[in-house]
């Protein structure tokens, strides 16, 4: 079956709970199962918002794919750097805000662009700024989060970063090594290859599954697709294993329509032939728009809340607990183990003072003894 | 760096326009998606006199029977009991938790009535605040046991509310959704009920009460929603029994002089409860609890604690900063506090230790003394003994002396006497 017609089905079963519940005049209607739509009904009022950050050396098509992605023009009048300009570039952090409406549904999208990554002739510790923008925005949500006034808060926290991968090279290279190891455990990190129309398909799995290995070899930890529940069908299952052993998607990108097979698509036109960004066998581009915008967005923001924020969370309040304990230099009977809540601290330090306490009790019980029996 | 820069101005988000089908419409059902899986959660709270019919209403509301029991007109105190139920409807799953008082309005003395109820409310919400505050913290698993409904169930005496009611409900309108509904509602006329209603919500309204209004803001329930809202509070009647009218059976009561029937809008307002209260605004409720009731009891409990925003340099200060300093110090003086206990204990130890060893040693120049005295006493028996030894030596020498001397006398007496014969007397 055609992965297109699947995925829209993937679209409609998601859709499935719209259906109002049939009033029935049974005994057993209690009504609940509306709240899914009421649920519904007010996600929809509130809107949405997404950060997508964008990594890869200039050139790699990242400012296409996004606006082939988003199916708009996000970059008008941009400037680009001559080479020269670029030895010493450093990286730079844009944001770009949209605001985006479908079928009523609304979106604050925020593209989060690093030009000059990469870019200069010594790329040590070229990611830092990067890093430090990510954690900025974890603090920044941090501080609000534990304010007293917690009305409207303002979440840009970074919920994805695409890392283009070159597809001239024969696989990672010590940059994208570090940069997505210095990343993974900050941000969902999916990896792409980039400009995968100078790749044959035997290439590209090749390139693919050397990829795949490095990043294993590696230990980074990329975004991986959550597991799909074991009660849905077949072909869901299928196309979510065809997904998985897909990555990284191999994408184009193209701010051009052309005209191919009679239609009007985005393509890029050259002399032997024109290669259609929608075409599946021709890239991987509508798997990664259904992964990223159609079936995983919303997961993508819940990993980020759940598991990213929450350990740069537990980290600072570790820091911030060293740095007291040493400007009081109070010495603890015991060393604070990372990762222990302030309950079980206190708790285990009430033990141990309380077994002591026992003790001497029982010491002193005893040397009462002794002296009765003296006085006897 | 500029990054920093750039990142904190406002952003200038502009509108764009898409010039096709890009697929984020299928946002809320991601959403939706997962909310179904993780499954729903809600808290209802029911206030009402013993036998106003708290626990028969949670029965028809939610066709099922859940545990219960009479309770007794004696309780001594306003208890709450919660249970919790998980329940499911077509392919969604709902964990409820209902929370009835025992013994409310019982007592002769009323004035700490609303107390318990408080209490519980404020538990509930200071263990999510804690499980906020955690280091190490699981938000999205976490049971939720905040309070988000409070039915109070009015009385149905047809004149207005009673005193008991004002007050408790002043005490919880700003902690929890307030949604009176007049219980056993089938003892009041159409006329009585009408006027009944305009009274309770004219007292309300005077009294500075905010109870629940359900939302206008979506344009989808907003009509029902205000047509609702003057409906209030609504009249019900609770059975779980069913009685057959027509051919059908249908929850009701059954009178001499007809049938009252649950579900019949003519007959109370049941249906339009559940209606409002599960079918259309559960998720507001719930979110009303989350935003507007526990964020004011959040900010209430840590400016107790001693937060503010900003510190006198007027810089932002961050909440875990001042809490872990809070608690640095909580600790040290916990610590100081058990150093001086030890200390103390130590110092009884070491005084118990010298009083014991002034005794032991009290004990030990007695027995010295005693066995002074002893030997003493036993010398001078030996030396008496001694003394009557020598004394009955002598003695016996003396005697035996003595017995020597007569038997000789008698020999030499004798000799004598023959002597004496013999020798004549010349």
């Amino acid at each position: 079956m055609d992965a297109i017609m699947l995925q829209e089905k993937l679209v409609e079963r998601l859709l499935c709970p719209r259906v109002r519940t049939a009033r029935q005049k049974e005994k057993q209607y209690v009504g609940f199962a509306t709240l899914p739509n009421q649920v519904h009904r007010k996600s929809v009022k509130k809107g949405f918002d997404f950060t997508l950050m964008v990594a890869g050396e200039s050139g790699m098509g990242k400012s296409t794919l996004v606006n082939s992605l988003f199916l708009t023009d996000l970059y008008k009048d941009r400037k680009l750097l001559n080479a020269e300009e670029r030895i010493n570039q450093t990286v730079e952090i844009i944001k770009h805000t949209v605001d985006i409406e479908e079928k009523g549904v609304k979106l604050k999208l925020t593209i989060v662009d690093t030009p000059g990554f990469g870019d200069a002739v010594n790329n040590n510790q070229c990611w830092k700024p990067i890093t430090d923008y990510i954690d900025q925005q974890f603090e920044q949500y941090f501080r609000d989060e534990s304010g007293l006034n917690r009305k409207n808060i303002q979440d840009n926290r970074v919920h994805c970063c695409l890392y283009f991968i070159p597809p001239f090279g024969h696989g990672l290279r010590p940059v994208d090594v570090e940069f997505m190891r210095a990343l993974h455990e900050k941000v969902n990190v999916v990896p792409l290859i980039a400009k995968a129309d100078c790749l044959t398909p035997n290439e590209i799995k090749k390139l693919k599954d050397r990829i795949r290995e490095e990043i294993e070899k590696f230990g980074i930890k990329v975004y991986q697709f959550p597991e799909c529940d074991s009660d849905e069908d077949e072909e869901f299952k299928q196309m979510d294993k065809e997904l998985k052993e897909c990555t990284p998607f191999a994408v184009i990108g193209s701010n051009t329509v052309v005209e191919a097979r009679g239609q009007r698509v985005r393509g890029r036109l050259y002399p032997w032939g024109i290669v259609e960004v929608e075409n599946q066998s021709h890239c991987d581009f509508v798997k990664l728009r259904n992964m990223l915008i159609r079936s995983h967005m919303h997961d993508l923001k819940d990993v980020t809340c759940d598991v990213h924020y929450e350990n740069y969370r537990a980290q600072c309040i570790q820091e911030m607990t060293s740095k007291l304990a040493q400007d009081n230099r109070m010495e603890s009977p015991i060393p604070i183990l990372p990762l222990s809540t302030p309950d079980a601290e206190t708790e285990k330090l009430i033990k141990m003072k309380d077994e002591e306490l026992k003790r001497m009790q029982e010491m002193l019980n005893k040397m009462q003894q002794q002296m009765h029996e003296k006085d006897q | 760096m500029s990054s920093s820069d750039v990142a904190r101005q406002p952003d200038p988000s502009r509108s764009l326009s898409l010039s096709g089908h890009v697929g984020f419409d299928s946002l809320p059902d991601q959403l939706v998606n997962k909310s179904t899986c993780q499954g729903f959660c809600f808290n209802i709270l029911c206030i009402g006199e013993t036998g106003i019919g708290k626990s028969t209403l949670m029965d028809t509301l939610f066709n099922t029977n859940f545990e219960n029991f009479e309770a007794s007109h004696f309780e001594p105190q306003v208890k709450l009991r919660a249970q919790t139920y998980d329940l499911q409807e077509s392919n969604v799953r709902l964990r409820l938790t209902v929370v009835n008082t025992v013994g409310f309005g019982d007592q002769m003395n009323k004035q700490e009535s609303y107390q318990p109820v408080v209490d519980y409310i404020d538990r509930q919400f200071e263990s999510y605040l804690q499980e906020e505050l955690k280091i190490k913290r699981s938000l999205h698993s976490y049971h939720d046991s905040r309070v988000h409904a409070c039915l109070y169930f009015i009385s149905p005496t047809g004149h207005s509310l009673k005193s008991l009611d004002l007050v408790t409900m002043k005490k919880l309108d700003s902690k929890v959704n307030i949604i009176p509904v007049i219980a056993k509602a089938d003892t009041i006329s159409k006329s009585e009920l009408h006027k009944f209603k305009i009274k309770i919500m004219s007292e309300l309204v005077s009294n500075g009460v905010q109870i629940y209004q359900f939302p206008l803001d979506d344009e989808t329930v907003a009509q029902v929603n205000t047509a609702m809202n003057g409906l209030l509070p609504f009249a019900v009647v609770g059975s779980t029994e069913e009685v057959s009218v027509g051919n059908k059976m249908v929850k009701a009561r059954q009178y001499p002089w007809g049938v009252v029937q649950v579900e019949n809008e003519t007959h109370c307002d049941f249906v339009k409860l559940r209606e409002m209260l599960i079918c259309v605004n559960m998720e507001d409720l719930r979110e009303q609890t989350h935003t507007a009731h526990y964020e004011l009891y959040r900010r209430c409990k840590l400016e107790e604690m001693g937060f503010k925003d900003t510190d006198p340099e007027s810089k932002p200060v961050s909440l875990q900063e001042t809490y872990e300093a809070k608690r640095q110090e909580f600790l040290l003086e916990l610590q100081k506090r058990e150093e001086e206990m030890r200390q103390m204990f130590v110092q009884r130890v070491k005084e118990k230790e010298s009083e014991l060893k002034d005794s032991e040693r009290e004990l030990q120049n007695r027995f010295e003394q005693l066995k002074r005295l002893h030997a003493d006493e036993k010398a001078a028996l030996e030396e008496k003994r001694r003394l009557l030894e020598d004394d009955q030596s002598s003695f016996g020498k003396r005697r035996a002396a003595a017995q020597l001397l007569a038997a000789q006398n008698l020999t030499s007496n004798g000799k004598k006497d023959k002597d004496r014969k013999n020798s004549g007397f010349m």
